[in-house]
């Protein structure tokens, strides 16, 4: 039996979700014109005010933000509330140094958990379960979203964040943790190492995962349901919109429901900014209709993919969409930290290396690899073993503390990276998904 | 008095050493000591050659990365305590020896000779005189191995 956190929302008659849709964009509209001189100047430039805006009809009219406009207007740029009604910040782990910070009013901070709660109660959660929150604590947005949802649904929450794979294992068994919310790749190891232990799916107490922040294949699906003994399900967000639970997964498993009441989907033509119709490919863009610190209008994620409006068998009439194909820029998510080229060639250009390098990424049982590959120089080689491995050990180091999570380096002969006529190549991503 | 060996940065794969031979076979090169120092995943060739020079332009157009580095040539005699006198005179010294490699035959069938790379080249060679080790130049090492 399909359980819903709020019901008369994610049943609610495709009439009625317009309804609300139409009504809170007009409001939401006009709270950005008045509040956020930024994309005021934006609806300016293009000769609209918010009287043209009536309707979902017209969400086309409005300007784009993307990331770029993110950093232009960083820290307080894009704030739709005072700050004195904010009562909380997450951040992303940030590209060259300038990261992005949303802010919450406790009214936003409401919604999302709300979210995150209907994607716990869309996973078969009730408040009998024990939901352990192995998504990272702090600034990420993933292990307060989980833990908020938790709570909100009447779980009680085990918030062990990331991180002590054995002391995770030892609270899911003498705890019987029933719910695992973490990264699909994090689900992968926790499983692996259980196996390890002789542990099998039926001594296994949880029944269901909730797994996001990072792209994941069916196939990775499968393996973790087989090895965990539970039900995987995907969850979708973005720091910039929330946190995840703006889209979430049902039992049907065939996409995920968009939290319509919230945040309203389009699919544009990533060259032309032109919106395509229903079912066609293209990237996500979101407008967050309620929120009122961070009120995003046709945010552009770069993430590919496509809608589909058909009436999901589990009851919920809210669109889904499909599992992003891949991010139309450079970024990279790896072990479900975001990682860009541009962090990695600075702490390169720091220690004295060429930016001739190579990030080669894949998926060795169902865990990310992260090769960074650089010539060695003239100015770097020396007869000395000792010295060259420190060097290599520096730069290890330096990458760690840039972006996160731990690379291999490897330091390869002058010449040995194909150099480019165009846009030079930097990113192998081997990872089949 | 040094010896000048030609070290080369190799990368950890599969026919990196055969491209460094390959290329110095090329040129004509003849290689009177060779020795590898690897790492996890890299490796440092040492070697010396009979037409330094030539050798040194011939890695530097195929793109490797090589340098040169003052080493000590010495022979000692091939019989049990050889090699723990010239040793002997480095500890006495204190002189660290960072890396050495030997090889032996040749026309001198008597002697083994020893490549030594320490800190401090002229010291090293200082306190070689007077011991009763031949300490070779490049041109004696080139002699001593020909055809």
């Amino acid at each position: 039996m399909e359980r819903y956190y709020q019901e008369e929302i994610e049943c609610a008659s495709r009439e009625r979700i317009r309804e609300i849709q139409d009504e809170k964009l007009v409001k939401q509209v006009r709270r950005v014109w008045e509040n956020v001189p930024y994309y005021r100047k934006k609806m300016e430039e293009k000769g609209i005010t918010p009287e043209d805006i009536r309707s979902c009809d017209d969400l086309s009219k409005l300007p784009f933000l993307s990331k770029a406009d993110l950093r232009d207007s960083y820290p307080y740029g894009l704030l739709g509330a005072p700050l004195e009604d904010c009562v909380r910040i997450q951040s992303t782990s940030g590209t060259t140094g300038k990261r992005v910070v949303a802010f919450y009013t406790q009214h936003d901070i409401d919604l999302w958990e709300d979210c995150c709660a209907r994607a716990i109660m869309a996973a078969g959660g009730t408040r009998e379960d024990v939901v352990q929150v192995s998504y990272g604590y702090g600034l990420f947005t993933g292990g307060p979203g989980l833990n908020g949802g938790s709570h909100k649904v009447g779980c009680l929450t085990i918030p062990t964040s990331s991180g002590n794979t054995d002391r995770q294992i030892m609270f899911i068994m003498d705890l019987s943790a029933t719910i695992l919310c973490c990264t699909p790749s994090y689900a992968a190891y926790l499983g692996e190492r259980m196996k390890e232990m002789g542990l099998t799916p039926e001594d296994i107490p949880l029944k269901a995962g909730i797994f996001g922040a990072e792209a994941w294949s069916e196939e990775m699906r499968q393996d973790i349901q087989k090895t965990l003994g539970i039900k995987a399900y995907d969850i979708y967000g973005l720091t910039e919109l929330s946190g995840p639970g703006v889209a979430f997964e049902c039992s049907a498993q065939q996409g995920m429901h968009i939290n319509e009441d919230h945040f309203i989907a389009e699919i544009i033509d990533p060259d032309t900014g032109e919106v395509l119709p229903d079912g066609e490919q293209g990237e996500l863009v979101f407008t967050a209709i309620d929120k009122e610190a961070f009120p995003m209008l046709r945010y552009r994620t770069r993430d590919i993919c496509t809608l589909n409006r058909e009436q999901c068998s589990c009851g919920r009439t809210l669109v889904r969409m499909a599992k992003p194909k891949g991010r139309s820029d450079d970024m990279l998510i790896i072990r479900g930290v975001n990682v860009f080229p541009s962090q990695i060639e600075t702490v390169l250009l720091k220690q004295g290396y060429a930016t001739t390098y190579q990030i080669v990424v894949d998926r060795v049982n169902n865990t990310d690899t992260f090769d960074v590959q650089v010539e060695m120089t003239p100015e770097m080689f020396t007869d000395n073993v000792g010295e060259i491995s420190e060097r290599q050990k520096k730069l290890a180091d330096g990458l760690k503390s840039m972006l996160g999570i731990k690379a291999k380096v490897s330091l390869l002969a002058p010449r040995s990276i194909q150099r480019s006529e165009g846009k030079a190549v930097r990113v192998i991503d081997r990872r089949k998904i | 008095m040094s010896v000048k060996q030609i070290s080369v940065f190799l990368e950890n794969k599969a026919g990196s050493l055969q491209r460094m031979t390959g290329v110095l076979a090329e040129a004509g090169i003849d290689m009177r000591a060779l020795t590898v120092a690897e790492a996890r995943d890299f490796g440092v060739a040492r070697i010396v050659v009979d037409d330094t020079f030539k050798a040194m332009n011939a890695l530097k157009e195929a793109s490797f990365l090589a340098n040169l580095t003052p080493v000590l040539g010495v022979l000692v005699p091939d019989e049990p305590g050889g090699l723990d006198k010239l040793i002997r005179i480095f500890s006495e010294a204190q002189i660290n020896i960072e890396y050495m490699y030997a090889f032996m035959g040749g026309k001198d069938s008597k002697h083994a000779c020893m490549i030594i790379r320490v800190q401090d080249t002229e010291a090293g060679e200082q306190r070689l005189s007077g011991k009763g080790l031949r300490l070779l130049t490049q041109e004696q090492l080139a002699e001593l191995v020909g055809h």
